[in-house]
């Protein structure tokens, strides 16, 4: 009996030790090209392809200086800045105006209006960039920071209002009761007791927007063609695109667009896995 | 009179309440609706995008994509990458939840890491790949020679042999993280103490995991792979970022051609009747997954 338990046991750490192992590889996968990035960022034109070291032996920390300045990473940065703040801004404000709304005020074609939002976000429509792109040459904000900010503040409202409403929904109504009571108007329910109580969801719909115009390109390439109002992800296409060769400082911009990115997850990254399962979940 | 005012404020709180939505409204109508009714309007005209003269022209650029070989051939592309993705990244994603959902120390450390891929753009991911890939001093040949395989290097993404599966690779690498956390939150929905009544049964692992695990995991399944369908297919920053669609025409995908259809041919009505057919199939797919989930459903 004690031998088969050892043995047991023996298994048991067996098996513990071989499922690390597979965890462990796939996991430095996951992080070994961020780290070689990072490395041939501090290398110079000539050791980039031939010194293989992890830890460059003499770090050209200046790459970045040039990064930021010479190759614009620091202006593609201060309008990737620029627009998550102003589209997460405008996402929150609208759909969260949307979503009281629909979660707590009544009037007719309440639902309908609601589902219309609803199917957006379900229906494919792979070619409405075409659509897009026209109908902004017609307003004349093609190439413009507004143009590329409207597109992608419509982008996030369905998710947002979805999101949004099924909180309000579950607000307790006698707080707004209570407030009404006291002489609070609709917009005052809203903006002192609503948006205070839907903190954690605001939350969800703020990073997985700041994360997606983060990361937006398809948009920026067919609107935005001037240099001066690009965001970082197209300031790297162009930069590799004229100069395909000089690696360290690609790989300094990429480091450059990467770090805040990785830096918000490790930071927030409860709420962002909670996030995504939550809306997988029970979706 | 009395009547009247009460009406009135009727009137003035239903319309106040439109205004809280007015600015959403506003938007959609703008930026989704009017596109949406105008990929269908251009689908039936052929148009270059700036001349103010459209020719009409009925359904012709919908017969014309019947025998355009290389939209066809994308198409096909995208789905051999969706099927790599959902049979591989989908298998790896499953068994690495499969360890941690069984209590394995340091699983959150494990669910942090896997994430990160994912929330990385597309674009990055693929000019770092580039590297990997690249055939003069890239990472894989350089670990292939380390090994003394030196007879397999090449330039991964120019030859046209590796260059879709290899995309291929890079997509799932950046995806699996994310089917991860999806398939290990499904896992840890399901009650333990249905796993302690199979023991009781005296059930082994596997039965365990065929009679508990999978029938329980199904609609997590069928999501999971609606949204790796309807992800992949439309994958497109990693292409732009590694081959832009070559060597030839090997590494087209949907969204490569509408694009190169829109902008470099300046053929708008194609391009939008392309995007109605691709969305249509889009539709149909994620439509057939739930039939099938369904059908599944009802076996039990």
């Amino acid at each position: 009996m004690a031998k088969s338990l050892f043995f047991y046991k023996l298994d048991n750490i067996r098996r513990q030790v071989s499922m690390h192992g597979i965890l462990i590889v796939v996991s430095i996968t996951c992080i070994f090209p961020l780290v070689w990035m990072f490395s041939s960022a501090l290398k110079t034109q000539q050791t980039v392809f031939s010194d293989m070291s992890l830890i460059p032996s003499s770090p050209q920390w200046q790459n970045f200086i040039l990064a930021w300045t010479k190759a614009n990473f620091g202006t593609y940065f201060f309008n990737s800045l620029l627009y998550t703040f102003t589209v997460v801004t405008g996402i929150v404000l609208i759909s969260s105006l949307a979503a009281f709304a629909y979660a707590r005020l009544q009037f007719p074609g309440r639902n309908i209006l609601f589902y219309l939002f609803l199917a957006t976000m379900m229906i494919p429509i792979p070619g409405a960039f075409i659509a897009l792109y026209v109908l902004l040459m017609k307003l004349g904000l093609i190439n413009t920071r507004i143009g590329y900010i409207l597109t992608q503040i419509n982008g996030g409202l369905a998710l947002g209002i979805y999101l949004l409403k099924t909180f309000f929904e579950k607000m307790p109504k006698d707080l707004e009761e209570a407030a009404r009571i006291d002489g609070c108007s609709k917009l005052g329910i809203y903006y002192h007791i609503a948006l205070p109580l839907a903190r954690p969801a605001i939350a969800v719909v703020v990073i997985f927007n700041a994360l997606a115009v983060w990361s937006e390109y398809l948009l920026a390439m067919l609107i935005l063609s001037d240099k001066s109002i690009m965001p970082l992800q197209r300031g790297l296409m162009v930069f590799q695109g004229a100069h395909l060769t000089q690696y360290p400082l690609l790989m300094a911009g990429i480091t450059i667009t990467v770090v805040p990115i990785v830096l918000i997850y490790f930071l927030m990254q409860k709420y962002i896995i909670s996030g995504i399962t939550a809306g997988a979940v029970k979706g | 009179m009395h009547i009247d005012t009460a009406k009135l404020r009727k009137f003035k709180d239903v319309f106040g309440n439109y205004l809280f939505i007015l600015p959403a409204i506003g938007m959609f109508l703008t930026f989704s609706l009017y596109p949406f009714a105008k990929v269908f309007q251009l689908s039936v005209f052929r148009w270059d995008g700036i001349s103010p003269v459209m020719n009409f022209v009925g359904l012709a650029n919908f017969k014309e994509i019947l025998y355009d070989s290389v939209w066809w051939r994308a198409v096909w592309q995208a789905f051999y990458i969706t099927l790599l993705a959902l049979v591989f990244q989908n298998a790896l994603a499953l068994l690495l939840a499969l360890f941690v959902d069984r209590g394995i120390r340091g699983g959150n450390v494990y669910r942090v890491i896997f994430y990160l891929p994912p929330v990385l753009s597309g674009i990055v991911v693929g000019l770092i790949w580039n590297w990997i890939y690249d055939g003069n001093y890239g990472l894989l040949n350089y670990l292939l020679e380390m090994l003394g395989l030196a007879h397999l290097q090449r330039a991964w993404l120019a030859d046209p042999k590796t260059a879709l599966t290899a995309i291929a690779v890079i997509h799932m690498w950046k995806g699996f993280g994310w089917g991860f956390v999806i398939l290990l939150a499904g896992l840890q929905n399901i009650p333990r103490d249905l796993y302690e009544a199979a023991d009781v049964d005296g059930a082994g692992s596997w039965e365990k995991f065929r009679h508990v695990t999978i029938p329980l995991m199904i609609p997590v399944f069928v999501m999971v792979s609606i949204l790796t369908i309807l992800g992949t297919m439309q994958i497109f920053d990693i292409i732009v970022s590694t081959t832009g669609g070559g060597p030839g025409y090997h590494t087209e995908v949907p969204v490569t051609r509408i694009l190169a259809n829109m902008v470099g041919s300046s053929r708008f009505g194609y391009a939008c009747s392309q995007g109605i057919i691709f969305g249509l199939l889009l539709l149909f797919a994620s439509l057939f997954q739930i039939r099938i989930s369904r059908y599944l459903k009802q076996e039990q």
